[in-house]
């Protein structure tokens, strides 16, 4: 190697060293901000856990605050969305509701998804008897509908929200669990996890830095699929008594109630309704977004 | 070229089992490799040439224990690897690199050029820190890459730019063996060329040594000091470059380079066609395994497995082959 680019490298080499972190993250951003649905789904993301954080702020009225006289109403300038069958002010219910209804999905779907990932790789890369005895169980989970799996578990610890974050988060764990498995047996018999492997790295570097990263995408757009879900079974479950207490406002609870009235007054199923849908594809879009953005090989 | 061994191979047997019945019992063996021995020197390019299945890139992949050997022992430096454990597997590897087939999988999609490269420096923690980068642009150049490229992913290069990325991983730590397996075997003609003469000269600049597996002759006679042919799991013909291209004894080798393309028209050789398929692993023939193909077969052939034996010549040539014996006796 002749001096002339020995200079050329040392010249190059030390801006370039602290830098090219912090490029990648700004391409990571930008090719985030160009994808127009996924900002349309940060967009409703962010302004939902806005409101979720604010609501005390913004709610007009006290969200259990029963005015019997008032049952029924149509939305107006005094009750933006209406009041429901009790006289409660459907806006308030609505921005507290979505206080539980978001932490739900969010956290349920963050230990499920974590839980089901560790499982689902260590079956995936170790394979033989581990693999089979997790997928076993996972078979066995799987076997129950979610619903009534997440009832047994609730109706065992109680009713309440933790418990229902806990009995949403533990159906979440073998669909996770499956995806996971299943890109692990794909990736680690790629040829860099041998190159890897050659290189003298121990299974837990190959496992966090080689084949999670690869295993990523599908994993991103199931959680925001399951956020969407997680919403729903916990509605579904506080529904029937075993989540979240009736007072409490809650957007499945709401939805539930609201059903015996919808000829009559079906604004009270109509705006949770809406508000579930809206929140679902703003997590939908954004995760798609994510992953994109998240894929070197998408173009900038 | 010294004549010291860096590699030793013995007896090594690659069995994979197969799973059968309720209970996944193992019903039998697919005997990739089946007792190989050979002898790699400091400083030598030593080919494994062979068709599909005969388990060339199985030994390869045996000596580094990304599959654990079924049995049989590899000696490198004296050491023998198959006894280390797997935490002083891992230090060992160092010494030991691979350059795979395919470049398109044996690079990280998500890890740019320097992190794949400052990554197995850290693994083995060959150069410190600070000193990565400057290190990872040398090797880069050494390999023609330029400096400019070097945060870039590997799906900005092209296949053979990313084969010398492999080959830059490789050498990042600096290893004495390197096991080219099927290195050059998915580019295009002329880029071959051009990795094949890169990794010449780097083995005359970092006195490396290589064994090179490959199905292609022509790229095996470019490279190559000594050659080992494979059929079916066993080695039946080991000679050095000269000796099995001017004279190769064992049928199967003489049939294999029969079948070389060859551009002078007025040079008309007969070509061996052998006939049938290779017979299965899992059940191979008994005695030579060549013999259901072997078109010289006779009687012994069929009941006596043949030895690898030196034959005189004027070079270093074995041959597994009965007929080879008879004919000396």
């Amino acid at each position: 190697m002749d001096h002339q680019p020995q200079l050329e490298t040392m010249a190059v080499n030390p801006a370039r060293v602290g830098n090219s972190k912090a490029i990648r993250m700004k391409s990571f951003y930008k090719k985030l901000a160009k994808n127009k649905a996924a900002m349309v789904g940060a967009f409703i993301v962010i302004v939902f856990s806005l409101l979720a954080i604010f609501a005390p702020l913004l709610a007009p009225y006290d969200p259990t605050e029963m005015q019997l006289s008032k049952k029924l109403e149509t939305p107006s300038s005094e009750h933006w969305l209406g009041t429901d069958d009790k006289g409660r002010d459907i806006l308030s219910r609505l921005l507290y509701g979505s206080r539980i209804s978001l932490t739900v999905g969010i956290l349920s779907t963050l230990l499920g998804a974590l839980t089901g990932i560790i499982l689902g790789v260590v079956a995936g890369y170790y394979g033989r008897w581990v693999d089979s005895l997790i997928m076993r169980i996972c078979d066995v989970l799987l076997a129950f509908p979610g619903i009534l799996l997440a009832l047994a578990i609730v109706s065992v610890l109680g009713a309440s929200t933790t418990n229902v974050i806990i009995a949403v988060a533990f159906y979440a764990i073998p669909t996770f669990a499956r995806i996971v498995r299943g890109s692990t047996l794909t990736v680690k018999k790629l040829e860099y996890i041998d190159a890897i492997k050659a290189m003298g790295a121990r299974d837990t570097r190959i496992i966090i830095k080689h084949i999670l990263p690869n295993v990523l995408s599908p994993i991103i757009v199931q959680s925001t699929l399951y956020i969407a879900s997680a919403i729903i079974t916990a509605s579904a479950l506080s529904f029937l008594g075993m989540g979240t207490k009736p007072p409490t406002p809650e957007w499945g609870t709401m939805l539930a109630q609201g059903r015996s009235y919808v000829a009559q007054a079906p604004h009270i199923t109509l705006f949770p309704g809406l508000v579930i849908l809206l929140v679902v594809v703003g997590f939908n879009l954004f995760g798609d977004g994510l992953r994109d953005a998240l894929d070197p090989k998408t173009k900038k | 070229m010294s004549d010291q061994a860096l590699l030793e191979v013995k007896e090594l047997k690659q069995y994979f089992p197969i799973k059968g019945g309720v209970f996944g019992r193992t019903v039998n063996h697919v005997k990739a490799v089946d007792d190989v021995s050979f002898t790699v020197n400091e400083g030598e390019t030593v080919s494994i040439v062979g068709e599909s299945g005969c388990g060339k890139s199985t030994t390869g992949r045996a000596i580094l224990r990304l599959d654990n050997p079924y049995s049989g022992n590899i000696y490198f430096q004296g050491e023998d690897l198959v006894s280390l454990s797997k935490s002083q597997m891992r230090k060992k590897r160092k010494d030991l690199q691979i350059i795979f087939q395919d470049p398109y999988a044996s690079l990280n999609p998500r890890q740019t050029v320097s992190q794949i490269l400052e990554e197995a420096m850290e693994i083995q923690k060959v150069i410190p820190k600070k000193d990565r980068r400057k290190k990872i642009t040398e090797l880069l150049e050494t390999v023609g890459i330029g400096a400019h490229q070097i945060d870039r992913y590997p799906h900005e290069f092209s296949g053979g730019q990313r084969q010398r990325i492999g080959i830059a991983r490789a050498l990042s730590v600096d290893p004495k063996l390197i096991v080219c397996d099927e290195a050059v075997s998915a580019l295009d003609v002329s880029i071959q060329a051009q990795v094949l003469n890169l990794l010449k000269d780097l083995q005359r600049k970092f006195k490396l040594t290589y064994l090179f597996i490959s199905h292609d002759l022509g790229v095996v006679r470019h490279i190559s000091d000594r050659i080992i042919v494979m059929y079916l799991g066993k080695i039946v013909e080991v000679a050095d470059k000269k000796s099995l291209f001017n004279q190769p004894r064992h049928p199967y080798t003489q049939a294999l380079l029969s079948a070389i393309p060859s551009t002078n028209i007025t040079e008309r050789r007969e070509r061996i066609i052998l006939t049938g398929d290779v017979p299965s692993p899992i059940d191979p023939p008994a005695g030579c395994r060549f013999h259901t193909r072997c078109p010289l077969a006779f009687d012994r052939c069929a009941k006596e497995e043949p030895k690898l034996m030196s034959v005189s010549g004027s070079g270093y040539q074995q041959v597994a082959c009965h007929l080879t014996e008879e004919s000396k006796a």
